[in-house]
C-alpha cells in the first residue's frame, strides 16, 4: 500500500485483534463494475460513512450514457472514485490506491489509471473465460501475471455473498445482487469507516421489502467479518478525522446538483418570492427538477415542460408574474433556449438560465464534464445581448453561487447564466451548513404606482425608466392597478417602453443594456500570492479550482512561488482583473475546453495569456497540471 | 387601488396606434374583444395578453391591460408559466395560423392537453402576412404563394381537428366578420375554465384577399355555414330552421349508421328525427371531431361554426396549486434551516 497511487505517509501502526492497523492520512479509492452493479449507490454509501466520520472528501462519479450498456463490456462500466484524508483535500485524486474491480471489463478499464504497488480486490467469480473473452482477454490477468507488481486480493464476491444469504430463501442471481454490499462491507472493515448509517439507510431504502433489507444487511455484515477474519487483508487502515481542516459548525457531505436546489430555493426565501423552475429533462441536470419538485411545500413549482424552449418560456411567464424563475439544462438545451434568453435579455426581466455543462458539441459526452459552454452563455445569442455569467468552484459552492446568480438576476431584472459542470454537480464533498440568518437578504421592491410626471403635469408608469445607479427598469407585475403596460422583443422606446424603430433610440437602448450588464457590482478577484514574488499567475474559472489548487500546493510545497486566482464572475469580469493580470510576467489560464477563458482574456486586456486545456470528459489531474505549470516556470 | 369597474370598451384601448393594413380583419376581432372585455367583470390590470409573433401578435400593444408580444410560436409556454404561476390572472393568447400551428405547433397541443387556464385566440388567415405572403400551414392544397410558384404540395391542418385530437377541454371557431357570433364564442370560451382554443377565420386582404368569402357572403353561407349550438338540432341551408317542414335546401346532418361517420342530408320528414342534435357537453370527442371533418377544406363548404366542444376537465393551474396546499398539509411549510441540515450530519468543534 505504501508505494501504490500518490504517495501515502504511514504515520503510524498498532495491532488490533492480531491485525496490524496503519494510520494514512488519506486514501484514495475506486469501485468500478458494470452499470447494474451498484457501483454509484455503493460509492454514496461509502462517502457517507466516510462524511459522517469526519474526514474531508471529495468524490467522482463516472458512468456510461447508457442505463444498461450490455453486461460485462467495457462501454458499461460504471466508477466511483472517492478521496479522503485527515486535512483538507481539493480534488478526488489522480490515481486510486484501492481498486475494486467487480468483472473483467471494469478491471480492464481502469487497471491503466492504476499505479504499481496500489491493492487491487477483483471479484474472481466474475473471472470466467466467456467474461474475459468479451473485453479481450485470452488469459487470465489474476494468473498470467499482468497483476504483478500490484498487490491483489482475489475475493469470489459473488459466492462469498450467496453463501452468507443462504437462510434467506432467494434465488442465488437474487443473492448475488448483494454482492456490491458485501464489498462495501469489507472495504469499510478496511478503513474503519462507521456502519451504522448504511444500515439505517438499507433499512429506509427498502422499507417496503424488509427481506431485502434483511439481506442486504447480512451481506454488508459478512463483508466486515470476512474482512476482519481471512488472512488476505492482513492490514486494515485509519485515516483520521479532519477536524483540524474544517472551521468550526454543522456539516454534511452534498453534491453540486443538490447544493445548488438548495441554492435556488434558499434564494427564492431571501428574495420572498415563489420559486418557479421551468424544465425539461437533461443529464447532468434533471437532477435538480427532481430535488426542487420535492420541496412544493416550500413554495415552489416545477414545470416539466414539452421540450427546452418552453421549459424557459414558462420560467419567464412565470418572471413577469412576479417569480423568481430559473430553467436549468445542459448544454444543448442552451443551445435550444438562446432565442428566449434574448427575450429576456429584451424584456430586461430576472431569470436564472442554470447550465450543467457536459461534453459536446450537439450531444456531446452526456454523463463527462467540461466546460465548453462559456462563449456559449456569454454570446450565443443574436444582436447585442449581455447576459451576466457566474460560475461555482465546488459541488458545496453550487449553494452560493446560486444565491449570488438570483442577487444579480433580481437586483439587475436580467437573465443570469449560472455555469456549474458535470463533475460539479455529482461530485460532493463536505459542506459547513449556513445558519438561515446569514444568508444575503435578496427582497426587491415590485413597482407600486407611477414613476414620471408628463410634462402636463399626468402622473404615468413608464416601464423602461431606469434605476439611476443599476440601470435596471421598473418590475410591475400583473396585478397591479394603473400598471398596465406592455413589453416584447421588438426594440423599444427608452423609458415609455413603447415599439421604436428610431436609430438614435436603438443605439442608445443598446448600449445602455450593454452598460447595465458592465455596471453589475461584482466584488474585485482575489489573488492568492502568499510569498508576494511569484511571476507566474494561474487562473481558471469553475470546476478546475479544486485541481488547480491542488497543483499550486504542490509546486508551493516544492519551493516555487506561484500566484492563483479563481473567477466566480464571467461577465462582468472583476474591475481590477486587467491590472491583476499584468502584474505577473506568465499568465496560465487552465480550462477543460480549448481556450474559451484565455480568448476573453487575451481580448479584453491584450495580455500573453497561456492555455492549458483538456477536453477528455474527465477533470483535471492535480500531478499533470503541476508538472504543465512546473515546465512554465522552468522556461524561464 | 383596484380600477373601479364597471369598465367599458374604451377602458381597454391603449394609447397606442393601430397599425395593421387598412381593410384588414384583426381591426374587427379587436373591436369584438375589447368591446366583450368589460363582460368578464374583471379589473384591467388582472387581465394579461400574451402573443408571439405575426400580424395577429401585434395584439397585446393595443389593448389597455398587460401584455407580453413574446417571440415566435412561443406564446402558449410563456403564457402556462405566467397562468400556472399566477391562478389569479385571466391569461389570453393571441396567435396565427403560422405562430401556433407552424413554429409554436408543439407548444399549442400541449398546452392543450395540460388544461392550462389561457384562452387561445388563433386568427387563421390561411396564409403569411407579416414576411409577406407565403403559404402556411392552413393553405389549401395548390395554392400559388411566394414561396410556392407551382402550388403548395403541403396538406393543411385543420386547427379544430387538431385541437379536439390533442384532447382540447374547449373548442371553437367563429368568423372575423360575425361581431355578434364570435362575441358570444368569447363569452363562452371565457367561462370555460382550463384552456379555450378560438379559431378565427380571419380575412388578410392583402395576401390571402377573400379567402372566407364564402361564409360571409349572405347568399352563399345559406349551403356553406353550418351554426353549432348546443342542444338544437344540427342544420342549415336556405331552407333554414324556421321555415315550414320540407321547404327549400334545407339541410342536416345526421349519422351514417353504416359506417358511423357524419354527413349532409337533405332534411325531409322521414329523417327529421334522425337529424343529429349537437352536444358540445359530450365526454367523447368523437362526435365534435366528425363535425370537424365535414368542410370542405378547399370550397370551405359546410364549415361549422360555433362551440364544437366544451367539456369539464381538471384545470392545469388548480392542480399545480392543489400539490403546493397538499404539501404543506403532509409537510408544514418548509423549514430552510432543517432542509439544508438534512439528516447526516456531523460537527466540528474547536
Amino acid at each position: 500500500m505504501t508505494s501504490g497511487g500518490e504517495a501515502l505517509r504511514t504515520s503510524a501502526t498498532r495491532t488490533v485483534q492480531g491485525k496490524e492497523v496503519r494510520r494514512l492520512d488519506r486514501v484514495i479509492i475506486r469501485f468500478a463494475g458494470d452499470s447494474g452493479d451498484g457501483m454509484q449507490l455503493t460509492g454514496d454509501r461509502f462517502t457517507s460513512e466516510t462524511a459522517s466520520f469526519g474526514n474531508d472528501l471529495s468524490t467522482l462519479p463516472n458512468f456510461p450514457a447508457e442505463i444498461r450498456a450490455p453486461a460485462g463490456t467495457l462501454p458499461g462500466v460504471s466508477s466511483f472514485q472517492l478521496h479522503f484524508a485527515d486535512h483538507d483535500i481539493l480534488t478526488p485524486g489522480d490515481a486510486p490506491n484501492v481498486l475494486v474491480a467487480m468483472n473483467p471489463a471494469a478491471l480492464k478499464a481502469n487497471l491503466a489509471d492504476v499505479p504499481r504497488g496500489a491493492e487491487i480486490i477483483v471479484n474472481t467469480d466474475e473471472f470466467t473465460k466467456r467474461a474475459m473473452q468479451k473485453v479481450g482477454w485470452d488469459t487470465s490477468p489474476l494468473e498470467d501475471g499482468s497483476l504483478e507488481g500490484f498487490h491483489v486480493h482475489p475475493v469470489p464476491l459473488t459466492t462469498l455473498t450467496v453463501e452468507a444469504l443462504k437462510e434467506f430463501e432467494l434465488s442465488r442471481k437474487d443473492a448475488g445482487r448483494s454482492k456490491n454490499m458485501f464489498a462495501l462491507g469489507l472495504l469499510s472493515w478496511m478503513y474503519h469507516r462507521p456502519t451504522e448509517g448504511t444500515e439505517a439507510f438499507l433499512r429506509s431504502k427498502f422499507a417496503k421489502k424488509p427481506d431485502i433489507a434483511a439481506a442486504n444487511i447480512a451481506a454488508f455484515r459478512a463483508g466486515w467479518n470476512f474482512g476482519e477474519t481471512t488472512e488476505d487483508f492482513a492490514v486494515s487502515y485509519e485515516v483520521a478525522p479532519a477536524a483540524s481542516a474544517f472551521p468550526t459548525g454543522t456539516y454534511r457531505n452534498i453534491s453540486g446538483n443538490l447544493a445548488l436546489s438548495y441554492g435556488l430555493v434558499a434564494a427564492s426565501r431571501q428574495a420572498d418570492l415563489p420559486l418557479y423552475l421551468g424544465s425539461y429533462p437533461i443529464t447532468p441536470a434533471s437532477d435538480i427538477l427532481h430535488e426542487l419538485s420535492k420541496h412544493k411545500n416550500f413554495g415552489v413549482r416545477t414545470f416539466q415542460a414539452e421540450d427546452e424552449i418552453a421549459g424557459i418560456g414558462a420560467a419567464l411567464g412565470a418572471a413577469f408574474g412576479g417569480s423568481l424563475a430559473v430553467t436549468t439544462t445542459s448544454g444543448p438545451g442552451v443551445a435550444l433556449k438562446s432565442e428566449t434568453i434574448g427575450l429576456a435579455v429584451s424584456l430586461e426581466l430576472p431569470l436564472l438560465v442554470v447550465d450543467i455543462q457536459r461534453g459536446g458539441p450537439s450531444t456531446g459526452l452526456p454523463t463527462k464534464t467540461e466546460q465548453a459552454d462559456l462563449l456559449q452563455a456569454m454570446f450565443g445569442r443574436n444582436g447585442e445581448a449581455p447576459v451576466p455569467v457566474v460560475a461555482p468552484k465546488t459541488p458545496a459552492d453550487c449553494f452560493d453561487a446560486a444565491l449570488e446568480a438570483a442577487r444579480i438576476a433580481l437586483e439587475y431584472r436580467t437573465p443570469v447564466f449560472l455555469l456549474s459542470d458535470g463533475y460539479l454537480a455529482n461530485g460532493s464533498e463536505p459542506w459547513r451548513i449556513p445558519e438561515v440568518d446569514e444568508l444575503p437578504d435578496l427582497r426587491v421592491q415590485f413597482a407600486q404606482g407611477p414613476n414620471h410626471t408628463l410634462e402636463d403635469g399626468t402622473e404615468v408608469f413608464w416601464p423602461y425608466k431606469r434605476d439611476e445607479r443599476t440601470l435596471a427598469r421598473p418590475w410591475a407585475v400583473p396585478g397591479t392597478p394603473g400598471l398596465e403596460h406592455r413589453i416584447g422583443g421588438i426594440e423599444k422606446q427608452d423609458g415609455t417602453g413603447n415599439i421604436s424603430y428610431d436609430p438614435a433610440n436603438h443605439e442608445f437602448m443598446v448600449r445602455t443594456r450593454q452598460a447595465k450588464i458592465d455596471g453589475i457590482d461584482v466584488p474585485d478577484l482575489a489573488v492568492d500570492d502568499p510569498s508576494g514574488d511569484a511571476q507566474l499567475l494561474v487562473i481558471g474559472w469553475g470546476s478546475t479550482y479544486g485541481p488547480i489548487t491542488a497543483a499550486v500546493r504542490r509546486l508551493r510545497a516544492a519551493g516555487r512561488s506561484v500566484a492563483q486566482a479563481h473567477l466566480r464572475h464571467l461577465n462582468p469580469l472583476p474591475g481590477n482583473l486587467g491590472e491583476e493580470l499584468a502584474r505577473y510576467e506568465h499568465v496560465v489560464v487552465p480550462e477543460m475546453n480549448l481556450g474559451q477563458l484565455s480568448m476573453l482574456l487575451r481580448a479584453k486586456y491584450l495580455v500573453d495569456a497561456r492555455s492549458y486545456t483538456q477536453v477528455n470528459g474527465m477533470p483535471f489531474k492535480a500531478e499533470q497540471l503541476a508538472t504543465a505549470l512546473e515546465e512554465v516556470l522552468h522556461a524561464d | 387601488m383596484p380600477t373601479e369597474l364597471p369598465l367599458t370598451a374604451k377602458d381597454f384601448k391603449s394609447d397606442q396606434e393601430v397599425r395593421w393594413c387598412p381593410g384588414c380583419g384583426d381591426y374587427a376581432i379587436l373591436a369584438a374583444v375589447q368591446g366583450f372585455m368589460p363582460e368578464l367583470g374583471l379589473a384591467k390590470e388582472n387581465i394579461v395578453f400574451v402573443s408571439g409573433i405575426g400580424c395577429s401578435s401585434r395584439f397585446p400593444y393595443y389593448m389597455n391591460t398587460y401584455g407580453m408580444h413574446s417571440i415566435h410560436g412561443r406564446a402558449p409556454a410563456i403564457a402556462t408559466g405566467l397562468a400556472s404561476s399566477r391562478p389569479d390572472l385571466s391569461v389570453w393568447v393571441v396567435t396565427g395560423d403560422g405562430d401556433a400551428l407552424s413554429i409554436g405547433g408543439n407548444h399549442l397541443i400541449h398546452a392543450l392537453r395540460r388544461n392550462v387556464n389561457l384562452k387561445i385566440l388563433l386568427f387563421n388567415n390561411r396564409i403569411y402576412g407579416l414576411t409577406k405572403g407565403q403559404y402556411s400551414p392552413t393553405s389549401e392544397v395548390g395554392k400559388i404563394t411566394k414561396s410556392t410558384p407551382m402550388g403548395s404540395v403541403d396538406a393543411p391542418f385543420n386547427p379544430v381537428s387538431l385541437a379536439l385530437g390533442a384532447e382540447a377541454s374547449f373548442v371553437a371557431r367563429t368568423v372575423d366578420s360575425d361581431r355578434k357570433h364570435l362575441t358570444d364564442v368569447l363569452r363562452q370560451a371565457a367561462a370555460h375554465p382550463g384552456t379555450a382554443l378560438v379559431e378565427i377565420y380571419q380575412n388578410c386582404n392583402i395576401f390571402n384577399d377573400n379567402a372566407f368569402e364564402v361564409l360571409k357572403d349572405k347568399q352563399q353561407a345559406e349551403e356553406a355555414v353550418i351554426r353549432l349550438e348546443h342542444g338544437q338540432p344540427i342544420t342549415f341551408g336556405a331552407g333554414g330552421t324556421s321555415r315550414p317542414e320540407g321547404g327549400g335546401n334545407h339541410k342536416g346532418v345526421v349519422r351514417n349508421p353504416q359506417t358511423g361517420d357524419l354527413e349532409v342530408v337533405p332534411v325531409t320528414d322521414d329523417n327529421r328525427t334522425q337529424i343529429l342534435v349537437h352536444d358540445a357537453h359530450a365526454a367523447s370527442p368523437t362526435t365534435a371531431f366528425a363535425l370537424s371533418r365535414l368542410a370542405d377544406p378547399d370550397t370551405l363548404h359546410h364549415t361549422p361554426i360555433g362551440v364544437f366542444r366544451a367539456t369539464d376537465r381538471p384545470v392545469y393551474d388548480r392542480l399545480m396549486a392543489d400539490q403546493l396546499d397538499a404539501a404543506i398539509d403532509q409537510n408544514g411549510k418548509g423549514d430552510l434551516s432543517a432542509l439544508l441540515t438534512g439528516n447526516d450530519t456531523w460537527t466540528v468543534k474547536e
